[in-house]
């Protein structure tokens, strides 16, 4: 490949001092995302996934390494990248557009200029209707698009979402996915995900890194090279299954070794 | 299978041996309707309240006259009545209640915004907070009215002092409050709010803030009466003015009928700046949408 890397983290580590001794959240990840690929992290909990995305969005600064994005050191930096949780984080005192263009606001975008631009997206992405009403009157789900909304709006090149789906049931969290391709195929931004669902990181991603605790690092990084726009059906396609048992196999494997470990 | 249905037909006779002794000593089932809560119409519940009062009124007044109710000590509604009609016309009840009035919402006013701004300030710095802290919860404990002669004496015999107790009164309330508030906010709200690139400040403004209001705001109808005790107090300490200063001075002069209508219009003041701070209250928190 040699388009350069969009984002890029250089034997990032992370170790953290316990009162019984340093415990060691991430050995150095290495990893090369090129612009606009929908990159996957999944992995049992306490593989350093949220540890990883605070460092990338700058909000933790590593023990060791560097995040370079656009081939600048932004190690510790923050706003630089959009990052989302799965709690939505909506602030029940605005109106859903008015937390739309949060991000835009603290940027010093002025805020007619900011509504104006976030009201024709609200509309166009689900939210039309719902513009002036508090985030309480709002569904999870919708609660959640405007949280992506916001990110999105926040207009940063890489976007960092930390299970955003996570506490959806499932039948909504379909709809999701197939509403988050429908961005990010409409911004080509270049998205990291992380997710506990196999099937939603392989559905979605263009590659999924396979990662495991102790310490938090990357196994494996698998390409899915299925084309898109990827049909509902393709989870039942051979190659489809492939993936999923190797993630599976990976993920296990680490369990057992965990096992072991405890025994 | 055979095994298992054999045991389970041993297993329910086996049953059926014990339990059949404890059926028939069963205490008879309590069966019983519903009970029905019946509510009185509004128009009837205030009548009751209207009549219970008129009686007990009338009671006092009655048993003064007859001679049952010592009226040197405890007064009686007439003379009350007549007092309350002197009060107004020729005295200084305007000026008292004005006095009195005063004191009360400008320490509430100061009390109440010195401690809200002095409770969200210990988000900025946590060694701050950690320093400030052991100091507040001092002051809390204090028994402050205990240091009210002292206050007369630095601020004065005149409304300063009143408004000084008052302030102290409203003050801790308000910074643990708005204190409460602060560590109330979500880190992750916070951890937002940098990862969109904010600055401290904006952090400030745009969540601590906003968030934080409706405790203070909570805290309002409190203050407003712990505002009024306090300038009472200082009328009661050292004052020439003030509703205070009136029982004080009616109480030494054994003009016990001028307690009762410094009492009852001290009573009307509270229940109007009760009313007022609730409503007051009620739409700022209609404003704010928490």
């Amino acid at each position: 490949m040699f388009a350069p890397a969009k984002l890029r983290l250089d034997d990032v580590s992370m170790t953290f001092k316990t009162p019984g001794g340093v415990f060691p959240a991430l050995a150095p990840v290495t990893l090369a995302i090129t612009q606009g690929r929908f990159v996957s992290l999944i992995g049992p909990s306490g593989c350093g996934k949220s540890t990883l995305f605070n460092v990338i969005a700058g909000l933790l600064e590593p023990s060791g390494g560097r995040v370079v994005i656009d081939g600048v050191d932004a190690t510790g930096m923050i706003g630089r990248v959009g990052y989302m949780l799965q709690k939505d984080l909506l602030l029940p005192w605005r109106t859903v557009l008015d937390n739309v263009i949060l991000g835009m606001e603290i940027q010093g975008v002025p805020l007619p200029a900011a509504r104006d631009r976030a009201l024709p997206l609200l509309r166009r992405y689900g939210l039309a209707g719902f513009e002036h009403l508090y985030p309480s009157a709002l569904s999870g789900g919708m609660r959640q698009r405007a949280a992506l909304l916001r990110t999105l709006m926040f207009d940063t090149d890489v976007i960092l979402l930390d299970e955003p789906f996570g506490a959806l049931d499932a039948q909504t969290k379909l709809q999701m996915q197939e509403w988050l391709l429908q961005l990010w195929s409409d911004f080509s931004k270049t998205v990291v995900f992380v997710t506990h669902d196999i099937e939603e990181a392989i559905y979605l991603s263009d590659e999924v890194n396979v990662m495991a605790t102790r310490p938090g690092r990357i196994v494996e990084t698998i390409p899915v090279t299925i084309a898109r726009p990827r049909p509902r059906s393709v989870t039942l396609s051979p190659e489809f299954i492939a993936i999923k048992e190797r993630c599976l196999e990976l993920l296990t494997a680490g369990h057992h070794s965990f096992i072991d470990e405890a025994a | 299978m055979t095994v298992q249905e054999t045991s389970r037909i041993a297993g329910v006779g086996h049953d059926a041996m014990h339990t059949e002794p404890a059926l028939s000593v069963r205490p008879a089932r309590k069966i019983r309707r519903l009970p029905v809560r019946k509510d009185w119409p509004l128009w009837a519940i205030i009548a009751t309240q209207v009549g219970i009062l008129v009686a007990a009124i009338a009671l006092w007044q009655v048993g003064a006259d007859k001679g049952f109710i010592d009226g040197f000590f405890w007064s009686k509604p007439s003379s009350i009545l007549t007092t309350l009609i002197t009060f107004f016309t020729e005295g200084d009840a305007w000026i008292d209640i004005g006095f009195t009035f005063r004191s009360t919402i400008i320490g509430f006013l100061i009390g109440t915004a010195a401690g809200s701004l002095l409770g969200l300030s210990f988000w900025w710095s946590r060694n701050y907070a950690a320093i400030a802290q052991p100091f507040v919860i001092c002051f809390e404990s204090l028994p402050k009215l205990a240091l009210a002669p002292l206050v007369i004496l630095v601020f004065g015999m005149g409304l300063a002092s009143k408004v000084a107790i008052a302030t102290a009164l409203t003050l801790v309330v308000s910074t643990l409050t708005a204190y409460a508030g602060v560590k109330a906010v979500d880190p992750d709200q916070e951890r937002l709010f940098y990862s969109l690139g904010a600055s401290r400040m904006q952090v400030f403004r745009k969540l601590i803030v906003p968030f934080c209001l409706p405790w203070i705001i909570s805290v309002l109808r409190v203050n407003i009466g712990l505002a009024l005790t306090g300038a009472i107090v200082g009328e009661f300490i050292a004052s020439q003015h003030g509703l205070g200063r009136q029982i004080l001075y009616a109480g030494q002069t054994y003009d016990i009928a001028l307690v009762w209508v410094a009492v009852l219009v001290l009573s009307t003041l509270a229940i109007v700046m009760y009313v007022t701070v609730s409503w007051i209250e009620s739409v700022l928190r209609k404003g704010v949408k928490q």
